[in-house]
């Protein structure tokens, strides 16, 4: 019945990542001086979900790490810290901090402890009051480490999954005294909420396979576990069995959880076990033993129930003459909904017996009242699980359905109202699961899916006209055919468009990063940058958008390095001080266009060329255009940086970006004016999975072009063809010597023709240079779907893999850049091999 | 057919190859079909006929006479095509698809039937051959279909794009 962990623990990694990317954001966004609470609990929010998720998994580190950010945001959003920049500056390293940790975890890698700890520290320096150590709270040996056999009970505490100890309302814990105690606590009696668990496993239990450490993992993962250990049973060394179990546990479970749950986690091992679950009651100390069987559970509730019914009864009473001083905000009216809700669960709930349906009604009402008293008292957090709570009030509506659940300890109003925060997070943590993630998912919005849904509907009604054209078919409904097919096309260059979309992201996802670089970066090289972006809404390919960001964080940094002067500088350029970077993303024909630009300082042509000269990749007297200063940029190990920072500036990099964008199908190109800045333009296809090609033929064999890469295609003229060195065929087209490259040849194959004059010359470009296809002739240009060859095969040189033609054959998509270099390796073979192909 | 006495991973499906009868695990047999026109594949060995769409993907097309040297046959209406699941050394799955000359049969083997191929010394390779069995008084040679359709295959393949 273990539960496959590694799942979720993938699910929190992702979660906790995204939330991490929320928390740093929301930071950036922060203005100095200002006391903006809205954001000051998204991040917490942000930093409590991390904390509350690491506890399930029991990485502790973070959980110490994430409480204390937490304690420290608590602390501003009360207003005890001015928002100042340090602070901030405290908070985006504990987030990275815990991202370094939580990267750590997925990969299985070691991380900094040094680091962590440095950065913790000061945190801890910036905090007002000073944290009880987080750590004590989750330790989490396990409960059955035969240890324990010390003295007869042994405490050992599980790990709580959401629950922070700061809202756990164990004796023990200490109230964070931020918390204010408020006169209406007195009026109410202590009621603790959750279950008191006592198990004796046979000794047997073992034997069949059921591990008790799995069951109170189960446990843990309802909310705030303690397990006391029962060792008195244990033998001496020499006489232990170890197949045998000699503990017995006492467990305590607090928060809201459903008897039938924890029934749920027993089921396999009750006849095995002696087990006396009970409700915990207000003072915690009478614990009634009652088997655990479903039909003695009812009489159970009752007893529960009636219990507790008249001290209810006395609350509402005491309730109602307090709410009549209380005023209530705006919030409640959404609780009473809620409160509508359960009671119309609770309704579906009740059971035949009289007093039970009216017992269960009350408690359940009690503590919608308790609720409702709750944001009166911190309204902010309260606001903050309110916020959560929104999205997912559905789930906390079926969590709350139970009665005996909703038991909440007022001892602290501060600490109820957190609870609920958790409670809300434990109904999306489900809530998530039903959606379960892969790191390499997708999330789709339904606008999407709708439209498609709409597509094919509107595919199936044509494919009902077209059977109907058909039946009976004369050639007096051709028209009608014509136009169902017309109808048929559309339709399906439609649904294909919007399959396509959905695997597009908006490029937010890639600029997002951006602030928080640009941040760091100019306080780094002091400097005063504005970043501006727009166009983020633009959507293109995930796997494009996954590519391109790391040559896109290339660009920035560049741009920030090089790029803007320092504050000094530029006022002496007669410029604003603060630099400006715009990243820009913008759809022009069926491309995505990036575009980075900076008002900074732009390229000094003088020193690059300068430099090229220095290199040996011009000469002195060679006239270059700017195009072809630009272009040197792009040569590995060419930088004009004198100085070597460790943000950038050794030349390599450029030539990588290009690579990069190449490798995608795209270009990028540099404009630039001295003095006034410099901008890049990226252009890159829509999409991997579709590409405009033009079919040639070659002897009976069809290959595709990609549209992109070709240039022109001419009929041959045989007086511009030389040869060269007698191996190779340059053909001479205007201003430039192509050289010929016969794809028969290279590929060894029959052709129709050897004769150039009868075939075409397609000019095509790509690693740039270019080069002339000898073919056959030309066939159509057709969009078409890229297959993979290498999921089946293996990757073959200068095929980029294959299509499926309308004929149902397949043809192969020939890839320009492999093709030159398989040319490269074929002129250097012996004369007489290429002689003899001639 | 009987499948009362061995379970169905002894299973093997066997086709003929001039003379020679080769048997394959039977689990890794997905489909058997005809012969399509191919689309060859430059610069690959003369035994990969090239690929085929396969309801969409691209698959390719090994002829297993070629591959064992033995003399070319016409392709035509009688060509078979078995398409196998072969597992690489990293567990990936790859779909390939064999020509032979026809399938025969389904047989049972028991694993402990199975002999070791006799060793032939550098005349014959049989490090496709994972034994030899005894079916009907006749010999059916065990491929190891993994090995076959990767190692050499692919090794090949990466050699001429070097």
């Amino acid at each position: 019945m273990a539960v496959d962990l590694t799942e979720i623990r993938e699910l929190f990694i992702e979660e906790s990542l995204e939330n991490l990317d929320v928390m740093e954001s929301n930071l950036l966004d922060l203005e100095i001086g200002t006391l903006d609470k809205e954001l000051i609990n998204s991040i917490f929010r942000a930093a409590h979900s991390i904390k509350g998720g690491a506890g399930i998994f029991k990485f502790e580190k973070i959980v110490t790490f994430a409480h204390a950010a937490e304690t420290l945001l608590d602390e501003m959003r009360n207003g005890e810290h001015l928002i100042t920049q340090p602070l901030i500056d405290v908070l985006l390293c504990a987030g990275d901090m815990m991202r370094m940790m939580i990267s750590a975890l997925q990969d299985d890698k070691e991380y900094d402890v040094q680091k962590v700890q440095a950065c913790q520290n000061e945190l801890q320096k910036n905090l007002k009051t000073p944290i009880e150590n987080a750590q004590a709270d989750y330790d989490v040996s396990p409960p059955t480490m035969p240890e324990a056999s010390e003295n007869g009970q042994t405490e050992h505490k599980v790990s709580l999954p959401t629950t922070p100890e700061v809202s756990s309302p164990l004796p023990e814990t200490t109230i964070p005294p931020s918390s204010k105690e408020l006169p209406i606590n007195e009026t109410l009696p202590t009621i603790s909420k959750g279950w008191h668990i006592v198990f004796k496993p046979a000794l047997s239990m073992l034997k069949t396979g059921n591990d008790p450490i799995y069951l109170f993992r189960e446990l843990a993962r309802l909310g705030d576990l303690e397990v006391k250990t029962d060792s008195s049973q244990l033998p001496t060394f020499e006489d232990i069995d170890p197949q045998l179990c000699y503990l017995s546990w006492e467990l305590t479970l607090y928060g809201d959880i459903e008897r039938a749950a924890i029934d749920e986690i027993f089921e396999w091992v009750e006849d095995e076990c002696e087990l006396h679950i009970t409700a915990l009651e207000p003072s915690a100390q009478r614990v009634e033993k009652i088997p655990l069987s479903k039909e003695e559970k009812l009489d159970f509730d009752t007893e529960i129930a009636f219990k507790q019914e008249e001290e209810l009864q006395l609350d509402k009473e005491n309730f109602f003459e307090k709410q009549g001083k209380i005023p209530f905000n705006g919030e409640d009216i959404i609780l009473k909904k809620e409160e509508e809700i359960l009671l119309d669960k609770v309704e579906e709930f009740e059971k035949p017996e009289g007093e039970i349906s009216k017992s269960v009604p009350l408690q359940n009402e009690k503590t919608l009242e308790k609720e409702e008293i709750t944001p009166v008292k911190s309204s902010e957090s309260v606001k903050e699980a309110f916020l959560a709570e929104a999205e997912i009030t559905k789930g906390v509506a079926k969590e709350t359905s139970i009665p005996d659940e909703k038991i909440i300890s007022p001892s602290s109003l501060k600490i109820s109202a957190k609870e609920e925060t958790v409670r809300t997070k434990q109904g999306s943590g489900k809530n998530h699961t039903h959606h379960t993630i892969e790191s390499n998912s997708i999330r789709v919005s339904i606008d999407k899916i709708d439209n498609l849904i709409n597509m094919v509907g509107e595919l199936v009604i044509t494919q009902s006209m077209l059977d109907q054209v058909g039946e009976g078919f004369d050639n007096s409904q051709m028209s009608q055919l014509r136009d169902g097919l017309g109808q048929l096309e559309r339709n399906t260059r439609e649904l294909q468009e919007s399959v396509m979309r959905i695997r597009m992201l908006p490029i937010s996802f890639s600029f997002n990063r951006f602030p928080r670089l640009v941040h760091d970066l100019s306080e780094q090289l002091g400097k005063k940058i504005e970043l501006k972006l727009s166009g983020e809404n633009t959507e293109l390919d995930k796997t494009v958008l996954e590519k391109m960001s790391d040559p896109l964080v290339h660009l920035v940094r560049n741009a920030l390095d090089h790029g803007v002067e320092i504050p000094e500088q530029r006022r002496a350029a007669g410029k604003p001080e603060t630099g400006l970077l715009h990243l820009h993303a913008f759809h022009q024909g069926g491309n995505i266009i990036i575009s980075i630009s900076d008002d900074g300082a732009g390229f000094d042509l003088k020193k690059i060329r300068d430099k090229a000269i220095q290199k040996g990749l011009a000469t002195l007297d060679e006239y270059l255009s700017e195009e072809q200063l630009h272009e040197f940029i792009f040569q590995p190990g060419f930088s004009t940086v004198t100085q070597v920072s460790d943000v950038s500036g050794r030349g390599v990099g450029m030539d990588v970006v290009r690579r990069n964008i190449r490798a995608l199908g795209g270009t990028i190109e540099v404009k630039s004016k001295y003095g006034q800045g410099s901008t890049f333009n990226i252009r890159l296809p829509l999409t991997l999975a579709i590409l405009d090609g033009q079919l040639v033929r070659v002897g009976e064999d069809i290959y595709i072009l990609p549209l992109l890469s070709i240039i022109e295609s001419l009929r041959v003229k045989i007086e511009l063809v030389s040869s060269f060195a007698s191996r190779a065929e340059v053909y001479r087209l205007r201003d430039e010597y192509i050289p010929i490259l016969r794809l028969y040849t290279l590929f060894n194959i029959t052709a129709a023709t050897n004769q150039l004059d009868q075939g075409l010359l397609v000019i095509v470009e790509g690693d740039g240079q270019k080069i002339g296809l000898f073919v056959d002739e030309l066939l159509s240009q057709q969009q078409i779907v890229i297959k993979s060859l290498e999921s089946n095969f293996k990757k073959v040189e200068g095929v980029s893999g294959a299509t499926i033609l309308g004929d149902g054959s397949v043809a192969l998509i020939l890839d320009v850049a492999g093709l030159i270099h398989l040319f490269h390796n074929q002129t250097k073979l012996p004369i007489m091999r290429i002689r003899s192909n001639l | 057919m009987n499948s009362d006495t061995t379970n169905v991973a002894d299973k093997y499906l066997t086709f003929v190859l001039a003379t020679e009868e080769y048997a394959v695990d039977i689990l890794r047999v997905q489909e058997i079909k005809g012969w399509n026109k191919v689309t060859t594949i430059p610069n690959t060995p003369e035994y990969i006929c090239g690929v085929i769409n396969l309801r969409g993907t691209i698959v390719p097309i090994i002829d297993l006479r070629l591959r064992f040297q033995l003399e070319r046959l016409a392709y035509g209406a009688m060509t078979v095509v078995v398409v196998v699941k072969v597992l690489s050394a990293t567990k990936k799955e790859r779909i390939m698809g064999i020509v032979v000359d026809g399938v025969s049969d389904v047989y049972d083997v028991a694993e402990e039937k199975i002999k070791p191929p006799p060793d032939f010394g550098s005349v014959i390779s049989t490090e496709f051959v994972k034994g030899l069995a005894t079916v009907d008084n006749k010999m059916v040679i065990i491929l190891d279909i993994d090995r076959l359709l990767n190692s050499n295959e692919l090794a090949i393949v990466d050699s001429l794009s070097q």
